[in-house]
């Protein structure tokens, strides 16, 4: 660990976490979602978590973001410890959970009232709904929306409030692929405007390899980070690129999903770094 | 308004942006009228109250894009003088109601009087004589509105919608005469016919108007405080879960208990039966209206709590604009039901202790063997009490108007 003064204020710190939950059949045993995880994410740094379903992405995100509180461990923002959900890290889900009752502009203000800075902010809406092109929209109520419309909605509704980190549990994993791919340039043309650190669950490698500065593998029962990969290659990315594929096709095999049959993933390989 | 134009020209060709460019008129209107959400209440009034919004927010229910687009134009005219929307007149080819349409009403209305004049030999020459007035008035306004509608195009799909349902009722009228009058099948005095019911309306319309007016009074009283106390004990039942705990048991077992099976205790404890009865209409709603706003609050979706509490916000954000606000469909359940309940737990108290409302005319009349004036109470109270249903229906439909499209009513 290094010392308070250097941390940056928008890292983010995760040491020696670990959270378990009630099995559903057998609510007298503990079932192991996390063990002993571990992670740092530097200031505006990208970081993308690949695994299978399962695996405890999600729960790991949840106590990221203060919703959940781990059995043992530490999570920190800068040098502040996590505690409870707050409005410096913000959390877009795979469905958007729009409010359904309020209109477009209504649901991207709820930062704002919520936080009760309405009135100073109220002119950062109008600048919200542009940058994510949805002016025309803004009194249109959610269900009117297209699921890529209502995203982006809920990606402008989390970024309102300028959180220092902004977290994504597969955003983006209900839409159709053009949508999807578009949605990508528009999520990385955010970042780079804001440079805010971004963690991004998923379970679709190509959008790891496209947005991330680092990639992190999780393996799953219990879950733990199994692989950490630089990806440093040149932006903007081209997907078809021959060092784009080179990257898939290492990620592949580390997975052990290249050539066929998937083998047992050995749990001794326990490997990180860059 | 001009965005709105805009916007609906832009949009024309695809039902999925018609039907996003109606919430957006409406929602355009509302601004208009002030920066608060209390601005809208005039507005929320005379819409409430005019019958031409019901029909053409029935037609939005549908899918057909023609219909919504339609809609979509009718909310930008609405309130012009001149309708200058020509998309609309393409769409409605006819621009009058076909001839036997327009002449049902007048029709119905000459045929049941006929029936009448056939059967009402013995009856009073003035029970005969109101009827006549009566009837003469359905046939002059039908006749100036099936001349109204061919300038005046809401009124039209008004009038499209409703006057079938004018001419059955009218035809139900000299069945009824049939029935009674005609061959003697219920018996008198219990069944009069319908010239007699008139005849008791007109003349005893002083006592029936204060009767009405009681029990109007009584019921917003009991209602509004049933309301108010259900909604703070269903959102505390339905939020906390100690709450729940202690006041769910005493909900489920004082609760189911009918409101009337009351009276014996009520009349003993309060000092006056109006307030009596007034707190017993208030216990009637309160059950209903508590059991559906607390199941409301507790079922809102966890993901809208998580949603909110990342966006920063605290209990009393997570209570007013996210539980209540996904509780309200609920909750305007447990308003109907509550108001149901209301109008029976009304009537028998005030036939029983109050000596003033409808309830208590009813049993007045019936005493002196009057059928003809019970008769006369009963379709006032029908009246009285589908127009409250009514109201609260378009209260419902403004209140819930992000619903549209997401369930069917």
């Amino acid at each position: 660990m290094v010392g308070l003064a250097e941390i940056e204020p928008s890292s983010l710190h995760v040491q020696q976490i670990s959270k378990s939950f009630p099995a559903p059949d057998d609510p007298s045993t503990r079932r192991q979602a996390l063990s002993d995880i571990s992670l740092s994410i530097a200031q505006g740094e990208l970081v993308s978590l690949v695994g299978p379903s399962g695996c405890g992405k999600s729960t790991l995100l949840r106590l990221i973001a203060g919703l959940e509180a781990p059995d043992s461990g530490e999570l920190s923002i800068g040098s502040e410890p996590i505690n409870e959900p707050s409005a410096e890290r913000g959390l877009v889900f795979q469905d958007p959970n729009l409010f359904p009752w309020l209109t477009v502009r209504r649901n991207i203000e709820a930062g704002l009232v919520a936080r009760g800075v309405l009135r100073e902010k109220r002119n950062e809406v109008g600048e919200f709904m542009r940058l994510v092109g949805l002016e025309a929209f803004a009194d249109a109520y959610p269900h009117h929306l297209s699921g890529g419309m209502a995203q982006r909605v809920a990606l402008a509704r989390a970024l309102i409030n300028h959180p220092k980190v902004f977290l994504l549990d597969e955003p983006l994993g209900a839409l159709d692929a053009f949508t999807r791919m578009r949605m990508q340039d528009e999520v990385l043309r955010l970042w780079e405007n804001r440079r805010t650190t971004m963690l991004l669950v998923t379970h679709d490698i190509d959008e790891a390899i496209y947005m991330s500065d680092r990639i992190m593998i999780m393996t799953h029962r219990p879950g733990r980070i199994d692989r950490m990969i630089a990806n440093a290659l040149a932006r903007p990315r081209d997907r078809s690129s021959s060092e784009f594929l080179r990257l898939r096709a290492d990620i592949l095999e580390l997975l052990h999903f290249a050539g066929g049959a998937a083998r047992e993933i050995p749990n001794e390989c326990r490997w990180s770094g860059v | 308004m001009p965005v709105n134009r805009q916007f609906s020209a832009q949009t024309d060709g695809t039902s999925a942006f018609a039907r996003v460019a109606s919430p957006f008129a409406r929602e355009r209107r509302k601004e208009t009228v002030g920066p608060s959400g209390w601005g809208l209440l005039p507005e929320l009034v005379t819409s409430v109250l005019s019958p031409l919004t019901k029909g053409r927010r029935n037609k939005l229910a549908s899918d057909e894009y023609y219909q919504a687009v339609n809609q979509a134009d009718t909310q930008l005219s609405f309130g012009q003088t001149r309708p200058e929307n020509h998309g609309a007149h393409r769409l409605e080819s006819r621009s009058t109601l076909p001839w036997p349409m327009q002449l049902a009403v007048p029709l119905a209305a000459l045929i049941t009087f006929g029936i009448h004049l056939l059967l009402s030999k013995t009856a009073p020459p003035l029970e005969t004589h109101s009827y006549m007035l009566l009837f003469l008035e359905i046939v002059g306004v039908s006749i100036a509105l099936a001349i109204a509608q061919r300038f005046w195009s809401p009124l039209r799909r008004w009038m499209r919608h409703m006057w079938p349902i004018f001419t059955a009722a009218i035809l139900l009228l000299a069945v009824w005469d049939m029935v009674t009058l005609g061959f003697h099948l219920l018996p008198l005095p219990y069944f009069p016919g319908p010239a007699a019911v008139l005849r008791s309306l007109i003349s005893d319309r002083a006592l029936l108007l204060d009767s009405t007016w009681h029990s109007l009074v009584l019921l917003l009283s009991g209602y509004t405080l049933g309301v108010i106390v259900g909604l703070v004990s269903g959102v505390c039942i339905g939020w906390s879960s100690s709450v729940r705990y202690w006041g769910m048991p005493l909900l489920k077992v004082v609760g189911p208990i009918p409101a009337t099976a009351w009276i014996p205790l009520a009349m003993v404890v309060s000092p006056s039966a109006i307030v009596s009865a007034a707190g017993l209409v208030a216990l009637a709603v309160w059950f209903p209206v508590t059991m559906l706003t607390a199941s409301g609050i507790s079922n809102t979706r966890a993901s809208y709590l998580d949603v909110a509490r990342t966006l920063g916000a605290g209990r009393a954000y997570l209570i007013f604009r996210v539980a209540i606000p996904a509780a309200v469909p609920n909750i305007f359940i447990g308003l109907f039901v509550g108001l149901g309940a209301s109008f029976l737990t009304l009537v028998v108290a005030e036939s029983v202790g109050v000596k003033s409302g409808l309830g208590w005319y009813v049993s007045w009349a019936q005493g002196w063997a009057e059928y003809g004036k019970v008769f006369a109470a009963l379709i006032i109270m029908a009246g009285f009490f589908s127009t409250l249903m009514t109201l609260l229906f378009n209260i419902r439909d403004r209140v819930l108007v992000w619903q549209k499209g997401i369930i069917k009513w």
